[in-house]
Formats: C-alpha cells, sequence, structure tokens
C-alpha cells in the first residue's frame, strides 16, 4: 500500500489528536430503507476530509445530520466537544444546488448569513465583498444568480459559507452541477483556498479522482446500509502546482486502490 | 396580424370592429344597438355627472376593501396550506370547490347577511377573488426548492425570518399571477353583486339604463368597466414581468 495509510474494517477508528467533529454511533433509517447504521468518525482539525461512496451509501444523509438540517435515530454529533443537534454558528453549508435567492445580487446572497446573525448592512457587504473576490468573483458583486453560470453560482455559494467565519465547512457534493472545465479550476481554487483560510471541511462526493484530488481523508462508506468502510489518508504533496497532481504517482495509485474497492458495489 | 405585407397592431383589429358597430348601428337594425359614435358621446357625457363619479367612488372603493381583504387573508392561507400539510387537507377541498364553483348564487345570502349595501359589495369581491389567490400562493409555496429552506435554517433563520426572507419571496410570482387573476375575477364579484343589489353604485346605474331603454349609455358604462379591468389587470401583469426573470431561474 505504501503511499497510504489505510485503517480497515467498520471498527471504530483510533480518534485522531484534535478532532473538530465527532460523530458516535449514527443511524438512520428511511420507512424501511436502512440509511446509516452506526457510523463512528472523527473528522480532524484544519484538514479536508470527504465523505465517498456509491449513490444510496447515506453520504448526504450523513453531512445533513452532521449540519444538523437532519435528526438521526441514534447516536450523537459534537462540534468542538458539545453535542448539537440543530444548525449552529460554528457549520456552514455549501448546497450542490447553490440554493441562492434568485431575487437576490450576489453581494445579499453572500451577505445573508450575516443578514440573519443581523450584522449591520454596511459591515456584513463589507465582509461579502472580500469574500466575493477571495473566491474569484470581483465585479460580480450587483449581478443576479441568473446571470451567472453555473461555476460561478456555486463560487457565491462557497462565499456565503466563508463569510459566516464558521469552523466547519459542510460541502454537499459541490461541483456536480458545474461544468467539466470549471470543475477543474473549482478544485484547484479549493486546494489555495484550503491553505489560506484554517477551516475544516467535510466534503461530500461521488467522484473517487475529485476526493483523492482534494482530500487529506477520504472516507469510504459502503451502501445499504450506510457504513464506514475504509479510511484512507492519501500522502500527496499540494504545495505546488495543483496541475501537476493529476500526473503524481501516489494520486493515481490511491484512485486505484479506491476503484478496486469500491468496485464490489457497483452491478 | 399582418395585412397585405404590412405588420398591423394589435389595436387595429379593435378598430375594424369599432366600425363594423358604427355601421350596424346606423343600419338602424335593433334599438339595443346604438351607433358606437353615440356610446363615445354617452360615455363623454357620462363621466361629467355626478351620479357617475358618486357611483364610480362607491364601485371602487367596495372593489378596494374586498380586493385587500382577500390579498390580505388570501395570501396567509395560501402560505398555512402550502406549507402545513393538516391545513392543506382541512382546507383544500373547500377552496377548490369555491374556486370553480357558480359564486353569483351566493350573491343572494350576501344580502341577507350583510343587508343591501356596501358590505354586501365587498363581500362579493371578497369571495369571486380569494380562492384563485389561496390556490396560486399555495402552488407557489409548493414549488420552492427545499434547500433554499435548508440553506435558511443552515444559516440560523428564524421561523419568521424564513416567512418573510424567503418563502414570501421565493413564491412571489405565483402570489402576483394569483393576485392578478383574484382582480379580474374581483371584477366580476363587484358588478354581479351591484347588479343584485341593484341600489348601490354601478348596479343602480346599469338598472336605470336598461329599465329606461337608455343603451348608448348603458354600452358606455360597460366599456368603462371593461377598460378598468382590462387597465388593472395590465398594470399586475407589468408587475409580474418584473419578477418574471427568477420565476425561471428557480428549480
Amino acid at each position: 500500500m505504501g503511499a497510504t495509510a489505510l485503517r480497515n474494517g467498520p471498527s471504530p477508528v483510533p480518534a485522531p489528536i484534535d478532532s473538530i467533529v465527532e460523530v458516535r454511533g449514527i443511524s438512520k433509517t428511511y420507512g424501511n430503507v436502512e440509511a446509516l447504521r452506526g457510523i463512528d468518525l472523527d473528522f480532524p482539525r484544519g484538514k479536508l476530509t470527504s465523505l465517498l461512496g456509491p449513490s444510496g451509501c447515506g453520504k448526504t444523509t450523513l453531512l445533513k445530520i452532521i449540519a444538523g438540517l437532519i435528526r438521526a435515530d441514534g447516536g450523537t454529533v459534537a462540534i468542538n466537544g458539545k453535542r448539537v443537534s440543530a444548525p449552529g454558528p460554528e457549520r456552514a453549508f455549501v448546497f450542490q444546488d447553490f440554493a441562492l435567492m434568485p431575487w437576490a445580487t450576489v453581494t445579499r446572497n453572500v451577505a445573508f448569513g450575516l443578514e440573519l446573525r443581523g450584522t449591520n448592512k454596511a459591515e456584513r457587504e463589507e465582509t461579502a465583498r472580500r469574500y466575493i473576490a477571495e473566491v474569484g468573483l470581483a465585479g460580480f458583486e450587483d449581478k443576479y444568480p441568473h446571470e451567472l453560470s453555473g461555476g460561478m453560482r456555486q463560487r457565491v455559494g462557497l462565499a456565503r459559507a466563508l463569510s459566516v467565519d464558521a469552523d466547519v465547512l459542510l460541502l454537499d457534493e459541490p461541483f456536480s452541477a458545474v461544468d467539466e472545465q470549471n470543475r477543474r479550476k473549482f478544485q484547484e481554487d479549493l486546494i489555495r483556498l484550503r491553505t489560506n483560510q484554517n477551516k475544516t471541511f467535510i466534503f461530500v462526493t461521488h467522484s473517487i479522482e475529485e476526493a483523492v484530488y482534494i482530500s487529506d481523508r477520504i472516507v469510504l462508506l459502503s451502501p445499504r446500509p450506510g457504513r464506514v468502510s475504509q479510511i484512507i489518508e492519501p500522502e500527496i504533496d499540494r504545495s505546488g502546482d495543483p496541475e501537476r497532481i493529476h500526473r503524481d504517482r501516489h494520486y493515481l495509485d490511491t484512485v486505484d486502490e479506491i476503484w478496486q474497492g469500491l468496485k464490489q458495489y457497483v452491478e | 396580424m399582418t395585412l397585405f405585407g404590412y405588420r398591423v397592431p394589435m389595436m387595429a383589429s379593435l378598430l375594424v370592429w369599432c366600425v363594423v358597430w358604427e355601421i350596424v348601428g346606423r343600419l338602424d337594425l335593433i334599438f339595443l344597438l346604438p351607433p358606437f359614435s353615440d356610446v363615445l358621446a354617452a360615455a363623454f357625457n357620462l363621466v361629467q355627472t355626478s351620479s357617475w363619479q358618486s357611483a364610480t367612488v362607491t364601485t371602487l372603493r367596495a372593489f378596494a376593501t374586498g380586493m385587500a381583504l382577500s390579498i390580505v387573508i388570501g395570501v396567509p392561507l395560501g402560505v398555512l396550506m402550502g406549507r402545513v400539510k393538516i391545513a392543506d387537507d382541512l382546507l383544500g377541498m373547500w377552496v377548490n370547490i369555491f374556486s370553480s364553483a357558480p359564486l353569483s348564487a351566493i350573491v343572494p345570502v350576501l344580502m341577507i347577511l350583510f343587508g343591501f349595501g356596501e358590505k354586501t359589495i365587498v363581500a362579493a369581491v371578497f369571495l369571486f377573488a380569494i380562492w384563485i389567490i389561496v390556490l396560486d400562493t399555495r402552488a407557489g409555496v409548493r414549488h420552492i426548492s427545499p434547500s433554499l429552506i435548508e440553506m435558511a435554517r443552515s444559516y440560523g433563520a428564524s421561523r419568521p425570518a424564513l416567512y418573510t426572507k424567503i418563502i414570501l419571496w421565493a413564491a412571489l410570482p405565483e402570489i402576483l399571477a394569483g393576485i392578478r387573476l383574484g382582480l379580474i375575477r374581483g371584477v366580476k364579484g363587484v358588478v354581479i353583486g351591484q347588479l343584485l343589489v341593484a341600489i348601490v353604485g354601478y348596479g343602480a346605474l346599469f338598472e336605470t339604463f336598461s329599465r329606461n331603454f337608455r343603451m348608448a349609455e348603458f354600452w358606455a358604462l360597460t366599456i368603462i368597466l371593461f377598460a378598468f379591468a382590462l387597465l388593472i389587470a395590465e398594470l399586475i401583469e407589468r408587475a409580474e414581468a418584473k419578477v418574471e426573470y427568477y420565476a425561471g431561474a428557480r428549480q
């Protein structure tokens, strides 16, 4: 295995030092479909962890339980050691379909989290402008979502999540509704953003390449019921040109290894 | 419409029908139909009479009150039905029945309840207009993308903020469409109400004109009423066009 550190089995994973999100025994059933069973997971502070698995493995459900948007049937989620069961200011969510308000400008959309917190207008617009520039949308402050491309809309969604200054960013397949070229660019930007922002990212994806490309840590979930089947920590050097990663040997090996593991779930 | 290669504006067809009316009127075939020019002259005289002016004030006041009530009650009711399943189950059937029922039949009952006055007219406008506003608002609220609501929740929106900052805005295109249709039905309500009560506003005028066979004035009043209904529908349509861009942008 060489390039990657592997831990097998659904048994409790030894807790890494300083985990910001702790998931204990989470289970969830929809009707008679068991979506998640006994999930135990720790998310290390300042790292990007991907939840990866075939469709139906409950990865989005798990993310939304961590976000407090879905109530779990059993188990607990703790952020910074405190149990949570509802959304809170220490978490920010990025949605698969962007979830922008079509009647509001880019600035108001980005500032919306702060608006709900009662931050005054001048201050929140100032913050919004800073993050709009951060995600590369300077000059589009007064545009409306329908005037932007899919990739740009998701940048607005990302800027909104950044502007509330949460410790944990939860991203639900953020690039799946974005075209291929924009996705590549976006992934590179995300790598760059991670080094600038001292935040913890939890990232749901079904793309193996995407997960390996951007993650410090990949949690593989198996479907029906969703369980942790493997945790992989790809040791890829992301300090240089992000373009180079795609040709990195460790990158290619890890992608292949995960694919071998997931193959059994594909009919 | 094009004629001999020229583009003819929409209003032109209206002009053709005015000319046809004028010719038929001048042929003196039926006394019910005076020439169009006579009708226009009658309209010109009519708007200067104090009876028309006071009737207009009465009618507009009843119409505006009835519409305001049906919007203020109809929109929240539609939002409630769109968001709360129990409310939808309880009220859905009645709203659907009333929105397609021949409401004119109920107006006499309103007279018994509210007397032969303006209250009955207001009630008639309300009863005609509210159901479509409720139904369209409900449809608009149902259409809101669930992720927009999750977004508001995840960023800490309180319940009032969720409704005033997200739900009302997201459903606005449908709400406005409902109000436009409601206004048109409200015009029907005001006319039918006044005709049945027959001693208030335009109803009294219509009654006088038709009983005395003053057909030119009768038609003049009808045209004024039609023009009014078209005008307010047009105004709302302009407001709708302003929010149209995001009706399509939502998924």
